[in-house]
C-alpha cells in the first residue's frame, strides 16, 4: 500500500506528505532517533524541538523498553538511563503532546511490542494518534508475526513503519513492502545499531534491489554517524535515519549539539553538485 | 487484547510465536527447514540417539528413593536420574540436538546464553565434540558467582564474554546472544539452552528433551506396570520439565507439576515465578507469562538458583498451565536449600539447587501426590556446581 494512513482531525503534515515534498525538492528526508526521556524528559523535549529546528522531516520517537535486543551499547544505555529517570510510554505520549504545542514534523513511535502489549494495542495506538503521532515502529513485530497485531496499528489510523535487512529474502521483500506504510526502513546491516565508521560497498546494489519490489519511500538507516555517510546515503535512498551517532552528540555537548550535529548532516545531504 | 492464533504452527495456544527483528527471520526459517529435514532422516536420528547412548550415558536410571517415600510417609518416589548424563545435567541433550544441527546447516560458530553454567558447559562440550567454534555469553553477576563453571568451558576451548548491562545475569547474557546472532547470523547458530526464544526452538529444544520422558514412561511401565500419578519438575526457563512431560500430555491420568522458584517469596516480589506471578508478555522473541511491570518493562528475577533466576518460561508451560494440563507451584530459596540437604543426607544424591525446589516440594506433598500412585522426580541435574555457592549462603564460605 503506498496510501498514508489518514491524517489525525487536526491537519498535520502526514509522514507521505513530507517524503512527496521531499521528493520533489530533490533531496531525501532527514530522520533522527530520539530516546525519550534521555538524558532526561525535559533535554529530550528540547531535542525534539532542536531537531524539528534543524531540518529533519521525520522524527523517531524511542520508548525505552528494559531489553532492548536490537540495539547497540549507545542506545541501550540511553534506554536504561531513561527508564531509571521513570520514562514511560505515557510519558512518551506527554512529551509528544507538548512537541505538538508548536511543531508539526510528523513523529513515528520506535520501541518493542512489550510495553504496548501492557498498555493495550488499540488502546496505545488510539492514545498515540491523539497525542499526534503519524506512525509506529515495533522493532520485534516483524511482518507476519501477529496479524491481529498488524491490523490494530493500521486501524487505529498510524503508519506501520516495516524494516527489512540484508538477510530479508528476495520473496519476502515485496510481502514487507505491501504491509508497510508511510516509509520502509532499510536497515543496512545486520547487526545492532550503533554508529560505525564505514558504510557497506553492497549498499547501492541493495538499495537498488529492494525498489524493484516496492513503491513506498525507502529510508536507509543503521551505522551513519558522520555528514559524509548522510550525503552517500541521501543519494542512493529517499531518507536517512540517525540514532546513536546523534545520542553521542548529546552525551558530548547536550541539546545544542545534537541540534548542531543535525544541521551538519542537513547541509551535507542537501548540497548537490 | 487478544493475540491471534493464525500462525498456529509457531505457537502453543496464543503463546510462543516470532517476535524478532526482521534481520533475523530468513535465520528462523532456515532453522525450520533444517530441523524438519533432520526429523525425517533416519539418519539424524540414528546419529541423535547412539550420541545420547554411548557420549551422554543414557538412558538414565530411574532410581526408587525408599528412603524419601518414609521421610514423607507415602508411596512410591522415583527419581529420573539426569544427574548422571555426562556435564551433570538434563542441558546435554540438547545440546547434541543442536549441534548436530548446526553441523548439517554448515554453521561453524555456535553462541549460548548461560547462567549458571550449566547450558554453557554442556554448549562447550558438544562443540569440542564437533569441533565447532564456541562463544558463551554469560552475566557479569553469574561469571563471578560461578568462576569454576567459566574456567570448565574455557577448559573445553569456549570463550566466555561477559555481559555487564542491565541486571548482569541470564536474562541479559540472552539479550546479547540475540545481538550476536543477528550480527553474524549467516554463519552461526544460537543454541538457546531451554524451551524459550522465538518459534522453532520451544518446540524443538522440547523434542530432545523429550528423550526424558519417553525412557521415564517405558521405565515405570516395567517397574510399576502403570503410568505414574504425578510428574514433578522444576521450571525456570522449563525444559527438564517440558522434556519429561511431553510424552505424558496426552494421559490425563497423569498429573504434571512444574514447581518454580519463590525466591525470598512472592510477596517480597524477590523471586523467579513467572507462571505463579507473572503476567503474558514478549521477552526474548515468544509471548508467554513474564515478570514485568505496569509499564510492560521486564521485572528483574530472583533465585538462589541461577539456573532459575529468569523472568520469563517457555511458551508451552504457559499453554499447559492456562489450560489447565499442568499445575505449576513455588517453592522459595529456604525451602529449596532443605530439599538440597534432606536428598543429600536421605539418598546420598546433591541435587543441583534448581532440582533442590522440586525436592522441597516433594517433601512437603508427597504423601499426597502419592496417594494415587507412583511419583516421578525429574532429577535434572547434580549439585556439586552448587556446594560452594550453599556453603556461601549458610556462612561456610571459610571452607572455600
Amino acid at each position: 500500500m503506498t496510501e498514508s494512513a489518514s491524517p489525525p482531525s487536526t491537519h498535520l503534515p502526514t509522514i507521505a506528505d513530507v517524503f512527496r515534498r521531499r521528493h520533489e525538492a530533490g533531496r531525501a528526508a532527514l530522520i533522527p532517533y530520539i530516546c525519550a526521556g534521555f538524558p532526561d524528559a525535559e533535554t529530550s523535549l528540547a531535542l525534539l524541538r532542536q531537531a524539528a529546528d534543524a531540518g529533519a522531516d521525520v522524527i523517531e520517537l524511542g520508548i525505552p523498553f528494559s531489553d532492548p535486543l536490537a540495539d547497540g551499547p549507545t542506545i541501550q544505555r540511553a534506554s536504561f538511563q531513561a527508564l531509571e529517570r521513570g520514562m514511560t510510554a505515557e510519558g512518551a505520549l506527554a512529551l509528544l503532546r507538548q512537541f505538538r504545542e508548536d511543531h508539526d514534523t510528523p513523529v513515528v513511535l520506535f520501541t518493542y511490542l512489550n510495553p504496548i502489549h501492557r498498555y493495550g494495542m488499540d488502546r496505545f495506538v488510539e492514545a498515540a494518534r491523539d497525542a499526534g503521532a503519524q506512525g509506529l515502529l515495533i522493532t520485534d513485530l516483524p511482518v507476519g508475526a501477529d496479524p491481529e497485531l498488524e491490523a490494530a496499528v493500521r486501524r487505529g489510523g498510524l503508519d506501520l513503519i516495516r524494516l527489512l535487512a540484508p538477510t530479508t529474502t528476495p520473496a519476502r521483500i515485496p510481502r514487507v513492502g505491501e504491509s508497510g506504510s508511510g516509509f520502509l526502513y532499510y536497515i543496512s546491516r545486520t547487526g545492532v545499531t550503533g554508529a560505525r565508521t564505514e558504510l557497506r560497498t553492497e549498499l547501492a546494489r541493495e538499495v537498488e534491489a529492494i525498489r524493484e519490489h516496492v513503491s513506498l519511500p525507502l529510508a536507509v538507516g543503521f551505522g551513519i554517524s558522520t555528514p559524509e555517510q548522510a550525503a552517500l546515503v541521501a543519494k542512493l535512498a529517499d531518507g536517512v535515519v540517525v540514532g546513536s551517532a546523534l545520542v553521542e552528540a548529546v552525551e558530548t555537548g547536550g541539546v545544542e549539539a545534537g541540534g548542531a550535529f543535525l544541521r551538519s548532516l542537513r547541509q551535507a545531504m542537501d548540497q548537490r553538485e | 487484547m487478544t493475540i491471534s492464533q493464525a500462525d498456529t504452527s509457531t505457537r502453543f495456544g496464543p503463546f510462543g510465536g516470532r517476535y524478532v527483528p526482521e534481520t533475523l527471520i530468513a535465520a528462523l526459517d532456515e532453522l525450520d527447514e533444517a530441523y524438519a529435514a533432520a526429523q525425517a532422516d533416519p539418519e539424524f536420528s540414528d546419529e541423535f540417539e547412539a550420541l545420547l547412548r554411548d557420549y551422554v550415558g543414557r538412558p538414565s536410571p530411574l532410581t526408587r528413593a525408599r528412603r524419601l517415600e518414609a521421610e514423607v510417609g507415602g508411596g512410591p518416589i522415583y527419581l529420573k536420574r539426569e544427574d548422571l548424563n555426562h556435564t551433570g545435567a538434563h542441558k546435554i541433550n540438547n545440546t547434541i540436538g543442536q549441534a548436530l544441527l548446526a553441523r548439517r546447516m554448515g554453521k561453524k560458530r555456535i553462541i549460548a546464553e548461560t547462567g549458571a553454567g550449566q547450558h554453557g558447559v554442556a554448549t562447550a562440550t558438544a562443540c569440542a565434540l564437533f569441533d565447532l567454534e564456541c562463544v558463551v555469553y554469560m552475566g557479569a553477576e553469574d561469571v563471578e558467582r560461578q568462576a569454576l563453571n567459566v574456567f570448565r568451558m574455557e577448559l573445553l576451548g569456549a570463550e566466555v564474554r561477559s555481559v555487564d548491562s542491565g541486571t548482569r545475569t541470564l536474562k541479559d547474557a540472552t539479550n546479547e546472544a540475540i545481538r550476536d546472532w543477528v550480527t553474524r547470523v549467516e554463519d552461526t547458530h544460537y543454541i538457546i539452552g531451554s524451551v524459550v526464544g522465538p518459534a522453532p526452538f520451544p518446540r524443538m529444544v522440547r523434542d530432545f528433551q523429550a528423550v526424558i520422558g519417553r525412557e521415564t514412561r517405558e521405565q515405570i511401565l516395567e517397574l510399576e506396570g502403570r503410568l505414574p500419578a504425578s510428574v514433578v519438575a522444576c521450571v525456570g526457563g522449563g525444559s527438564n520439565a517440558m522434556g519429561i512431560f511431553h510424552p505424558f500430555v496426552d494421559d490425563p491420568d497423569v498429573r504434571l507439576v512444574g514447581v518454580e522458584a519463590a525466591g525470598e517469596g512472592i510477596a517480597s516480589g524477590h523471586h523467579s515465578a513467572s507462571l505463579s506471578a507473572g503476567r503474558p508478555g514478549v521477552l526474548h522473541g515468544a509471548l508467554s507469562y513474564l515478570l514485568q511491570d505496569e509499564d510492560g518493562q521486564v521485572a528483574p528475577a530472583h533465585s538462589i538458583s541461577a539456573g532459575l533466576d529468569y523472568p520469563g518460561v517457555g511458551p508451552e508451560h504457559s499453554f499447559l498451565k492456562d489450560s489447565g494440563r499442568a499445575h505449576y507451584v513455588a517453592v522459595d530459596d529456604e525451602r529449596a536449600l532443605v530439599g538440597f540437604h534432606r536428598l543429600a543426607e536421605l539418598e546420598g544424591i546433591i541435587p543441583a539447587l534448581e532440582t533442590a525446589h522440586a525436592v522441597a516440594y516433594l517433601l512437603e506433598q508427597g504423601r499426597r501426590e502419592t496417594r494415587e500412585g507412583p511419583v516421578v522426580l525429574c532429577l535434572s541435574g547434580r549439585g556439586d556446581k552448587d556446594v560452594a555457592h550453599v556453603a556461601r549462603a549458610e556462612g561456610r564460605g571459610s571452607l572455600l
